[in-house]
């Protein structure tokens, strides 16, 4: 017991060491919020994209660009993306590392996002795209009150997924040195020459984020269902 | 209504109107004028053409050649703003289409708010004034999830008049429901006969047809092989193809 105590004070207390994994968390959050939103936007405009050529046939041009940006985002790991964004992208210029970090899993995040979206606009029954435009809506007017929300609603469990995954996957920024929560914990454990304390702490912590959530999902998932029955 | 119309002319007016699905010619030549008041059905074997000869009517199909006027609007011109038209045209589905995500009152004023300009208080209080005449006001606040298949057919029906449409374009609209269903939807389209509105009304319900169109089309193979008023129809059919259709169906 008494040796478990010391290795807590060395591991978290000595030299303010808790701090790498608060900073770190600070930083994984920031990150994966920015991300986030990034993807969320990005992933809204490609589906879209993508499912107007596969309706109507227009948009060609940007179809095939979002086509080639979903191809090479998607067969390539995201790690090497990161890495390519920093030093070849930004390798020239002086950028905050959290900027490039929310850029690269941002772009990363919305392919797979667009795909998702996607999906749940061709589950939206195509009598709800023809009673949109009897009415006298337009093409946008429709895919905006009637198919997204719809469309929204249906790949909701798919969306969250995919935040838990960006939210994980950003653990990858110390690849680029990015003192993300992964890499605070890292950095205990070479100072202390202890593994276990430090990454237990950070996988604990990342675990409670997930739940913490699920449990948000959930409850948002239930309320959208009773306002439809 | 448009103002270069001339109330003499038909309200639709449809001329050779062509459309293929690849090498199938669903619709083979079909003119017909529709005129104001004018309480048309349209009826034949499945396959014939009578969906997508009302679909071609607000474009829902894209005509393949061949032109129809409305309102003296050419709307197969594609220079025509159609979304505009087909504020004009009421359409009734066969799945009814009621947006599942809004609440029925929200299904009724969404079009008139967001394309008609009007306050959501006074589409509010034109949609609850019509939905009492069909019988659901208390109705207004359910999803469509909550409703059965009949009533859910006449908030659709609601959700196009909402639009003070000049013409109602209903495609089967009780061949999805239960048979003790049926009578609601059409006792909502009797009265609305009765008020003269101008509709084109695709059905399998022959003694429906008889009782209320003024006149029936009947269409095989793409093409409007027949027409004439309700009881010469039914009583004197004049070619084989609808003597043979009738013998099946009566
Ligand atoms: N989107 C489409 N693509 C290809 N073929 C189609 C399409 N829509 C209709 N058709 C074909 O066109 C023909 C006419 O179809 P339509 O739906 O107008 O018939 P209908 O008279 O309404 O039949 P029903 O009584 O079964 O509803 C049919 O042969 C049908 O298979
Ligand atoms: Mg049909």
């Amino acid at each position: 017991m008494d040796q478990l105590i010391e290795k807590f004070y060395m591991n978290f207390i000595k030299e303010d060491r808790w701090q790498y994994i608060t900073n770190g968390l600070r930083v994984t959050l920031t990150v994966t919020f920015f991300a986030v939103i990034m993807g969320i936007v990005l992933g809204f405009l490609v589906a879209v994209v993508r499912s107007t050529y596969d309706k109507t046939g227009k948009m060609k041009i940007l179809n095939i660009i979002c086509n080639v940006y979903l191809t090479i985002i998607r067969g390539t790991p995201v790690v090497v993306q990161l890495l390519i964004t920093y030093f070849v992208i930004f390798g020239s210029v002086n950028i905050n590392k959290v900027v490039v970090a929310v850029i690269a899993f941002g772009v990363n995040s919305g392919a797979y996002v667009a795909e998702i979206i996607r999906s749940g606009i061709m589950s939206v029954d195509n009598g709800q795209f023809e009673a949109g435009r009897s009415i006298g809506f337009t093409y946008g007017q429709t895919m905006l009150y009637i198919i997204l929300p719809q469309a929204f609603k249906n790949v909701l469990p798919a969306l969250a997924n995919e935040f838990i995954v960006l939210l994980k996957e950003t653990s990858v920024a110390g690849y680029i040195a990015l003192e993300d929560l992964t890499k605070g914990g890292d950095i205990i454990r070479s100072r202390t020459y202890d593994a276990f304390m430090p990454l237990i702490a950070v996988a604990v912590i990342y675990l409670v984020m997930v739940m913490i959530f699920n449990y948000f999902v959930k409850c948002l998932e239930r309320r959208l269902r009773n306002s439809e029955h | 209504m448009n103002t270069n119309y001339d109330a003499q002319q038909p309200l639709i007016q449809v001329t050779d109107l062509i459309k293929s699905f690849g090498d199938l010619d669903a619709l083979n030549g079909v003119s017909v004028n529709i005129n104001e008041g004018d309480v048309v059905f349209v009826v034949g074997p499945s396959g014939s053409g009578k969906s997508t000869f009302l679909r071609c009517l607000n474009r829902l199909e894209e005509p393949t050649n061949g032109r129809i006027l409305f309102e003296g609007v050419d709307i197969t011109d594609p220079k025509t703003d159609i979304d505009k038209h087909r504020q004009k045209m009421g359409m009734v589905f066969q799945q009814f289409n009621l947006f599942p995500h809004m609440t029925i009152l929200k299904n009724l004023t969404i079009g008139p708010v967001k394309l008609q300009n009007k306050s959501r208080e006074e589409a509010e209080a034109e949609a609850m004034k019509l939905l009492e005449r069909v019988g659901l006001a208390d109705r207004a606040g359910a999803y469509p999830s909550q409703l059965s298949g009949g009533q859910k057919q006449r908030i659709a029906i609601v959700r196009a008049l909402c639009m003070k449409p000049d013409v109602m374009l209903f495609d089967e609209p009780t061949s999805a429901l239960d048979p003790e269903m049926v009578g609601e939807v059409l006792s909502v389209m009797r009265d609305l006969a009765e008020q003269r509105m101008t509709m084109v009304v695709v059905t399998h319900e022959m003694a429906f047809a008889r009782e209320v169109a003024n006149r029936i089309l009947f269409m095989a193979e793409g093409k409007i092989v027949e027409e004439n008023e309700p009881v010469a129809f039914f009583e004197n059919p004049k070619s084989d193809r609808l003597k043979n259709f009738l013998s099946k169906v009566l």
